[in-house]
């Protein structure tokens, strides 16, 4: 693993409780520079939650989240994008009345890194055939097709060159043909050396994509390694599939 | 837009130098803009006091409706607050004339409204859709029972005169004045970040937000800009009346005219509003003038049926025509 230095960003103790409900349980973790870490769990887990903590959807409810040392759990989510954390949506969320590019552009105007004008429509440009999309820029984002929808999704997350970038199970919902085509491209987005989190049921991928993954179960933390550890886990395989004699 | 670190700041003297390297079609338009203006300040020169009076009203609510629709077009945020600022300015003037010229008090109007629409939209502005409608529905009411019982409590009467010699002509040309500005704003900030940045608010705020917009900072700035254009218009025109009293300054009435006719024009390009406000004062002087009594029914029934047939307004109805031409004309080659 690349860097082992200071973590990029490290979770402690963090809780998130809805009235009586715990979503997150006391989460600890770390992510290292140029890392691929996958969080994964069953359906309800908190993993989402996890996600909506660190962005600043939701403010934690005990803990704190450090970003390159400096605490961020505070910050407004919009702050948050500007010191460098990225996100796309578990249902993708486009902006119907913006074109494909500035769709695009919208996430490289204000977030971490800013453009504008020329500069950053060539940007636009050149993420949007990064992420494989060959429709037109001026196209309608409702003329796409699902994933490449996704693909503006993710275009849009990159323009702001964040620091993290958080992929809420990006490939859900894609058919077995584009599910390949996805995989690929989340690959060579690892391969540029960029930190991410993915949230993710595909197994596939977690075992293809990710460097290290932390599994967690009704909102707390029950395992972490790499994802041949993890999975072969018994407590994993009991939060997946249940205990044995049940 | 929001303060991440200093090299993120855009010097707003390279903001206005980038906004002005115009292409060729932006040239053409800033000609024709300029070009119509000049022909509506013609207008005087025709000497009917009648056409004038109705070209004051056209031009009144074309900066009402274009600056509402600055603010409310792109965040789709219906505000029904455009009485309330315009009453300001005009209470402003009424109640201040004695003291001070009448070109202070409409730069004294500009800066209570400005002012007084930061703290509001502050106030306001987190709250969304229904909500954000009846507390400016409301404020406007406010606004004025506060200026009544300020009136009560110093023992004046609830009305003011604003007596002073400005010509129809002379208001006019001022009025066609901050249009002009009016446009040249929106024009500017439909160019700029914040506007991009409304646009987005506009179509998903979360998407906004996780973009690292300060979508309450940038939705401020905008009700501030807008809301200061209806304070100014208010104080323009309070001569006009001569005599001003609350029932007439905040009127809820006029909040509604400038919805219906920004939404009867289209909100969604700079023109729109334009394009509602002319055929809507023209008919409105004809159905004042015939059914005097019937004036809000008929306001109401104009409303329905805006909203019901031309939901995007005249411009919508433009485009979609100016498309299906294209369309054909593709069909055949």
């Amino acid at each position: 693993m690349p860097d082992a230095g200071t973590p990029t960003m490290s979770v402690k103790g963090v809780s998130k409780r809805f009235g009586g409900l715990v979503a997150v349980d006391n989460m600890s973790f770390e992510i290292a520079r140029n890392e691929m870490l996958g969080l994964i769990g069953p359906n309800g887990s908190g993993k989402t939650t996890m996600l909506n903590l660190i962005s600043g959807a939701l403010k934690p409810s005990a803990g704190t989240i450090l970003l390159e040392g400096e605490d961020i759990s505070a910050a407004a989510a919009s702050e948050i994008a500007n010191r460098g954390i990225a996100r796309t949506f578990q249902i993708v969320r486009m902006l119907p009345a913006l074109t494909v590019l500035e769709n695009v552009a919208a996430g490289g105007v204000f977030g971490h890194s800013r453009r504008w004008g020329r500069e950053l429509d060539d940007f636009a440009r050149e993420l949007l055939h990064r992420v494989g999309l060959q429709a037109a820029g001026d196209a309608p984002v409702a003329a796409l097709t699902y994933i490449d929808q996704k693909r503006v999704e993710l275009a849009r997350a990159l323009a702001s060159e964040p620091k993290i970038l958080l992929l809420d199970e990006w490939l859900a919902g894609l058919n077995p043909t584009e599910l390949r085509t996805g995989i690929a491209l989340i690959e060579k987005i690892r391969a540029e050396g960029r930190t991410v989190i993915i949230v993710e049921h595909v197994m596939d991928a977690i075992r293809s994509l990710c460097d290290r993954c932390v599994v967690m179960n009704s909102g707390a933390k029950i395992a972490e390694g790499t994802p041949r550890e993890v999975l072969a886990d018994a407590e994993v395989i009991r939060a997946y599939l249940g205990d044995a004699d049940a | 837009m929001s303060g991440g670190g200093d090299h993120h700041t855009v010097p707003f003297m390279q903001a206005v130098r980038a906004a002005l390297i115009l292409s060729r079609r932006e040239k053409i338009n800033l000609l024709v803009a300029a070009l119509i203006f000049s022909l509506a300040a013609l207008l005087p020169v025709f000497n009917t006091t009648y056409w004038l009076s109705i070209g004051v009203s056209i031009a009144m609510f074309t900066v009402l409706a274009t600056s509402w629709a600055l603010f409310s077009g792109p965040t789709n945020y219906i505000a029904l607050s455009t009485a309330a600022f315009f009453g300001i300015g005009m209470y402003i003037v009424g109640g201040g004339l004695p003291y001070l010229p009448f070109p202070a008090l409409v730069v004294v109007a500009a800066v209570a409204g400005a002012l007084f629409a930061a703290v509001v939209g502050l106030a306001t502005l987190r709250i969304a859709g229904v909500y954000f409608v009846i507390f400016t529905l409301g404020l406007a009411e406010l606004v004025r029972q506060i200026v009544a019982w300020a009136q009560h409590v110093m023992g004046t009467s609830s009305g003011l005169y604003v007596l002073i010699g400005i010509s129809d002509q002379a208001m006019y040309w001022l009025l066609l004045g901050l249009a002009a500005l009016a446009y040249l704003v929106g024009w500017f900030i439909g160019r700029s970040r914040l506007g991009f940045a409304l646009r987005i608010i506009g179509n998903d705020e979360v998407v906004a937000v996780h973009s690292g917009i300060n979508t309450a900072r940038a939705k401020v700035v905008l009700f501030v800009i807008s809301s200061t254009f209806a304070a100014v218009t208010g104080a323009l025109v309070a001569p006009r009346w001569s005599y001003v009293e609350p029932s007439i300054a905040f009127s809820p009435f006029l909040s509604f005219e400038v919805v219906i006719m920004a939404l009867l024009g289209g909100v969604h390009r700079l023109w729109g509003p334009l394009v509602g406000v002319i055929p809507f004062t023209l008919l409105w002087e004809f159905i004042s003038a015939k059914f005097p009594a019937q004036t809000t029914l008929l306001l109401g029934a104009c409303f329905l049926l805006i909203v019901y047939f031309i939901p995007r307004g005249v411009v919508g109805l433009i485009e979609d025509l100016v498309r299906q031409l294209r369309r054909r004309k593709g069909d055949h080659a």
